[in-house]
C-alpha cells in the first residue's frame, strides 16, 4: 500500500498543472457533453490530443499521442483535470466505444478512415444498438440486414439512441444472418447518418429535453466493405468493447465533485435563519452519503490498482454501474431535498444554453434515473453481479427467437 | 502509486487463517461461549507463537514494527472465525498508547512485555469513545478512583489502560488492591463486557503526551478502524455461508439461489460489503501514513461497518431460512460478534457526531 505518486508520475502531474496554468482559460464550460462540441470545445480537444491528455495510449498513425497504456497517468491527468475544474475533454460513444472496438478489430483501412477524425471531435458517433423489443435482451434484435449488390439493406427500428439527432455516423448491430441461433446472426456497420432512408426523430425524456431520438431504416443501403470484422461477429464485435471499459475512477471522481457541491449547497441554504448543515435531518444524511463516498472512493483506487496490475477485478468491478447509479441518485436526492419549494421552478433552457442551478440539479436528479436504467438496467446488473460475479445459478431460459 | 495488500500481508493473513482454522471449529466456539471470559490461554499461546502481540510494537522493542494496515488484516481475519482474543484492545489501542504516548523508559518496559505475549490488557474510556453508560474516573497522585462501564478485552487481562476524559492514561494492574472487575456475559457470548470499579488503586500515569486528547484519540481511531475490520470478515464469513447454503438448499424442485429474489439479495450485499475492504484499508493506512485523513475515515470506517454490518447480518441469516435463526447452525455467534462490534468504542451514530464536529457542522450553530 502506497499512494504516493512515482517520479515518472510526479513528472507527468506537474507537467499536467503546468498545461492548465498555460492553456486552462480556452477550456469550455464543465457539463455541456449532451450537445454537438461547439468550435471552442473542438479546439480544446485538439490541444488536449496534441498533448497527449485524451487518445493517449492511441497508436500515433492513427492520430492519437502513442504512450504506452498506463493507467495510473490516465489517473493522474483526470485527477488534476478534475482539480483545475476544466473540461477533460469529448466523452461520446465514439471515443470511448467505437475507437477501441476497431483498434482490436476493425481492418487497417477502417482505423485510418476513422479513428483520428472521431477521437479529434470531427466526426461525432452514434451507437445503434437497442431497439423498442430489445432492450435488456439486446441479442434478441430484429432490425433486418440483407446483402444485395454489394450492399447490406436495412430495415427497422432503433430506440434510445443518443445524439442521433446531430451525429455524423452511426455503429449499428443488424440482423444479416436470420437462420443462425440469435447470438450468431448479428453483424456490426458502420454507416452515415445521412443515408437515404434513415430517419432521426427526437425522443423526449423526464427532464424536458430530447437525450434520446428514435431512429427509423427504410430500405437504408450500407456498402458490404462497412462491416466490422465479418457476418455473424457483430456480438463478438460488440463486447469487445465491454473489456475497454473505462477505468470508473473518474466516476468516483464526479460523484465526489458532486458531493462537494451538496456540502455547499447546505452551508448556503438556511430555512427560517438556520443553515441546513446544522439541522440534524440533512446533516446525518450528509454524513452517511460522505461515508459511503470514502468507500466509494477507496474501492475505486482498488480497481484502478488491479487495472494497472492486469489483475480482472471480476466482482468487484461488476457492482460499480448498480452500486454508482444508487449512490449518484442519493446524492442528486439530497441536493433537491436542500433546495426545497424554492428548487421547484423548472426552466430547462435546451441543449444550447446554461440551466440556472436549481434546474440542472433537477435535470441531474432525473437524468441519474435514466441512467440506472441505460446500458443495462440495475435489475440486469443484479443479475450479471449474482450470477457471474457470485456463479449462482442462471434464470431458466424460456425466450427464443 | 499501489492500492492493494503486499504479498507479506497476505501471506500473513494466510498463515493467521490457517492458524484459526484449525484451533476453532464451532465446537470450540461453543464451549468457549460457556465460559465467556474473551479470552482463550491455548489460543493466546498459539497466536504469541505466531508474533501477533508484538505486530505494532517497534523492532527495537522486540515487535515486527508493523502499522494499522497489518492490524486490519490481522482483525479481518479474527472476525471471521469470531476469534475470543483480546486483540483490539491489547495488542493494538494498549501497544499504541505506548507507542504515542510513554515515555522512552516506560516503553523499555512494556513494550517488549506486550511483544512477548507476557501482559494482556483490557481498555476503558471514561470519556471520548463515546459509549453509553457510566463513565466517571479521577487519578490523583498515581491513585484512580470511580467507576467505568463497558471496558474492552476485559475479561482476563493483567492489566488495564484507563483513558480518562481529558485524554490523559494511566496503567493499573488488574489484581492491584482496589481494583474490581464485574463481567457481563454479553449478547456476543464469547465476549463479555466488563464494569471496572477503582477505589485509591495504584496507578502508573503514561504522561509523555504533550496533546492527551489528540493522542487518546489517535489510540482511540486505530482501535475504531481495527473493529470495523473485524466486523468486515464477520459479515464476509456470513455472507460466505449464506452464499454457499443457497447455492445447495433446493425447494420447490430449485437450488434457490437461482429465484430472482434471492441473487438480488446477494447482489445488494455485495454491492456494499466489497467497497468496505477498500474503505478499511484506506482508514488503516491514514492512521499511519496520512494524518490529515486519518480522523474522518476512522469515524466513517467505524460507522459505515457497523450499518452495513447490520444489514448483512440481517440479510445473510435471512437467506439461511429456519436454520439461520437455530442454535445448531452457530451462524448467531457471527451476528452477535457484529452486533457488538457496532456499540463498541462508539456506535455509527456517534461516529458521525463526532465527524460532524470535527467538520465544523455543529446542530445549531447558525455560522456553520
Amino acid at each position: 500500500m502506497d499512494l504516493s505518486l512515482s517520479d515518472k508520475h510526479r513528472a507527468l502531474r506537474e507537467e499536467v498543472r503546468a498545461f492548465i496554468r498555460q492553456h486552462g482559460h480556452k477550456s469550455p464550460k464543465l457539463g455541456g457533453g449532451r450537445k454537438r462540441p461547439d468550435e471552442k470545445a473542438l479546439d480544446w480537444q485538439k490541444l488536449l490530443v496534441d498533448h497527449g491528455y485524451v487518445a493517449r495510449t492511441i497508436p500515433r498513425e492513427f492520430g492519437g499521442y502513442g504512450a504506452e497504456p498506463d493507467v495510473m497517468e490516465a489517473a493522474v491527468i483526470a485527477a488534476e483535470f478534475a482539480a483545475a475544474g476544466v473540461y477533460a475533454g469529448l466523452t461520446n460513444q465514439g471515443i470511448s466505444m467505437l475507437v477501441p472496438t476497431l483498434l482490436e478489430v476493425g481492418t487497417d483501412a477502417q482505423k485510418k478512415q476513422w479513428i483520428e477524425k472521431t477521437i479529434r471531435g470531427d466526426v461525432i458517433w452514434c451507437q445503434g444498438y437497442s431497439e423498442p423489443g430489445s432492450g435488456s435482451d439486446l441479442a434478441s434484435l430484429q432490425t433486418r440486414g440483407v446483402l444485395q449488390d454489394g450492399h447490406f439493406v436495412i430495415n427497422g427500428q432503433k430506440i434510445w439512441t443518443s445524439s442521433a439527432h446531430y451525429a455524423d455516423m452511426m455503429f449499428l448491430l443488424c440482423r444479416t444472418e436470420p437462420d443462425k441461433p440469435k447470438h450468431e446472426g448479428i453483424s456490426y456497420l458502420l454507416l452515415s447518418m445521412k443515408t437515404p432512408g434513415l430517419e432521426v426523430r427526437p425522443l423526449r425524456t423526464m427532464t424536458g429535453r430530447a437525450e434520446f431520438n428514435e431512429v427509423f431504416f427504410t430500405d437504408v443501403r450500407v456498402p458490404e466493405e462497412q462491416i466490422v470484422l465479418g457476418r455473424g461477429k457483430g456480438w463478438y464485435v460488440a463486447n469487445v468493447t465491454l473489456k475497454h471499459e473505462r477505468s470508473m475512477i473518474g466516476d468516483a471522481g464526479k460523484l465526489t465533485q458532486r458531493l462537494e457541491q451538496i456540502i455547499a449547497l447546505l452551508k448556503s441554504t438556511e430555512i427560517d435563519g438556520t443553515k441546513l448543515i446544522a439541522m440534524a435531518e440533512y446533516r446525518d444524511r450528509l454524513l452517511r452519503l460522505q461515508g459511503e463516498m470514502l468507500a466509494w472512493k477507496a474501492h475505486s483506487l482498488r480497481l484502478l490498482t488491479e487495472a494497472a496490475q492486469g489483475i480482472d477485478s471480476g466482482v468487484k468491478r461488476m457492482i460499480i454501474k448498480y452500486g454508482g447509479t444508487m449512490l449518484g441518485f442519493r446524492l442528486a436526492s439530497l441536493a433537491v431535498d436542500a433546495l426545497g419549494a424554492a428548487g421547484l421552478p423548472f426552466e430547462s433552457q435546451g441543449e444550447d444554453a446554461e440551466d440556472d442551478d436549481a434546474t440542472t440539479w433537477n435535470i441531474d436528479y432525473m437524468y441519474d434515473v435514466g441512467l440506472m436504467i441505460g446500458g443495462g438496467s440495475n435489475n440486469i446488473q443484479k443479475n450479471i453481479i449474482s450470477e457471474r460475479g457470485l456463479d449462482l445459478p442462471r434464470e431458466p431460459k424460456v425466450a427464443r427467437t | 502509486m499501489e492500492f492493494a495488500l503486499s504479498e507479506e500481508q497476505r501471506l500473513f493473513a494466510d498463515s493467521l487463517r490457517n492458524l484459526l482454522a484449525d484451533r476453532l471449529p464451532i465446537e470450540a466456539l461453543r464451549r468457549h461461549a460457556e465460559t465467556a471470559s474473551g479470552f482463550d490461554a491455548d489460543l493466546w499461546d498459539s497466536l504469541v507463537e505466531l508474533g501477533l502481540p508484538g505486530l505494532l510494537v517497534p523492532e527495537r522493542f522486540g515487535g515486527a514494527g508493523l502499522g494499522v494496515l497489518d492490524a486490519v488484516v490481522a482483525a479481518e481475519v479474527l472476525g471471521g472465525v469470531a476469534a475470543p482474543a483480546p486483540f483490539v484492545g491489547s495488542i493494538v489501542m494498549a501497544t499504541l498508547a505506548f507507542v504515542h504516548g510513554a515515555t522512552e523508559a516506560l516503553q523499555n518496559e512494556w513494550l517488549p512485555r506486550i511483544a512477548a505475549g507476557e501482559v494482556r490488557f483490557g481498555v476503558a474510556f471514561a470519556g471520548l469513545a463515546g459509549q453509553t453508560g457510566t463513565a466517571a474516573a479521577s487519578l490523583r497522585d498515581g491513585r484512580m478512583s470511580g467507576r467505568i462501564t463497558g471496558a474492552i478485552d476485559a475479561g482476563a487481562p493483567t492489566h488495564l489502560l484507563v483513558y480518562l476524559a481529558d485524554g490523559n492514561a494511566a496503567v493499573v494492574a488488574a489484581d492491584e488492591p482496589g481494583v474490581s472487575r464485574h463481567m457481563h456475559r454479553s449478547i456476543d457470548r464469547t465476549r463479555p463486557v466488563v464494569d471496572l470499579t477503582f477505589d485509591n488503586a495504584r496507578a502508573m500515569v503514561l504522561d509523555a503526551a504533550n496533546a492527551p486528547v489528540a493522542t487518546a484519540q489517535r489510540v482511540l481511531d486505530a482501535g475504531r478502524v481495527v473493529v470495523a475490520a473485524d466486523t468486515l470478515g464477520a459479515a464476509q464469513h456470513m455472507f460466505d455461508h449464506a452464499l454457499s447454503f443457497v447455492k445447495q438448499r433446493v425447494q420447490f424442485g430449485r437450488v434457490i439461489g437461482s429465484f430472482q429474489s434471492v441473487k438480488h439479495q446477494f447482489a445488494d450485499m455485495v454491492t456494499v460489503l466489497e467497497p468496505c475492504r477498500a474503505m478499511v484499508w484506506y482508514a488503516a493506512y491514514a492512521q499511519d501514513a496520512l494524518p490529515d485523513e486519518a480522523r474522518l475515515t476512522a469515524l466513517h470506517a467505524k460507522a459505515h461497518l457497523g450499518d452495513v454490518g447490520r444489514d448483512i447480518a440481517r440479510m445473510a441469516t435471512e437467506a439461511h431460512g429456519g436454520m439461520g435463526f437455530t442454535d445448531l447452525l452457530g451462524l448467531h455467534y457471527w451476528f452477535k460478534r457484529i452486533s457488538f462490534n457496532r456499540q463498541m468504542l462508539g456506535g455509527p451514530e456517534r461516529c458521525r457526531e463526532e465527524a460532524a464536529h470535527l467538520q465544523g457542522w455543529d446542530l445549531n450553530k447558525a455560522s456553520a
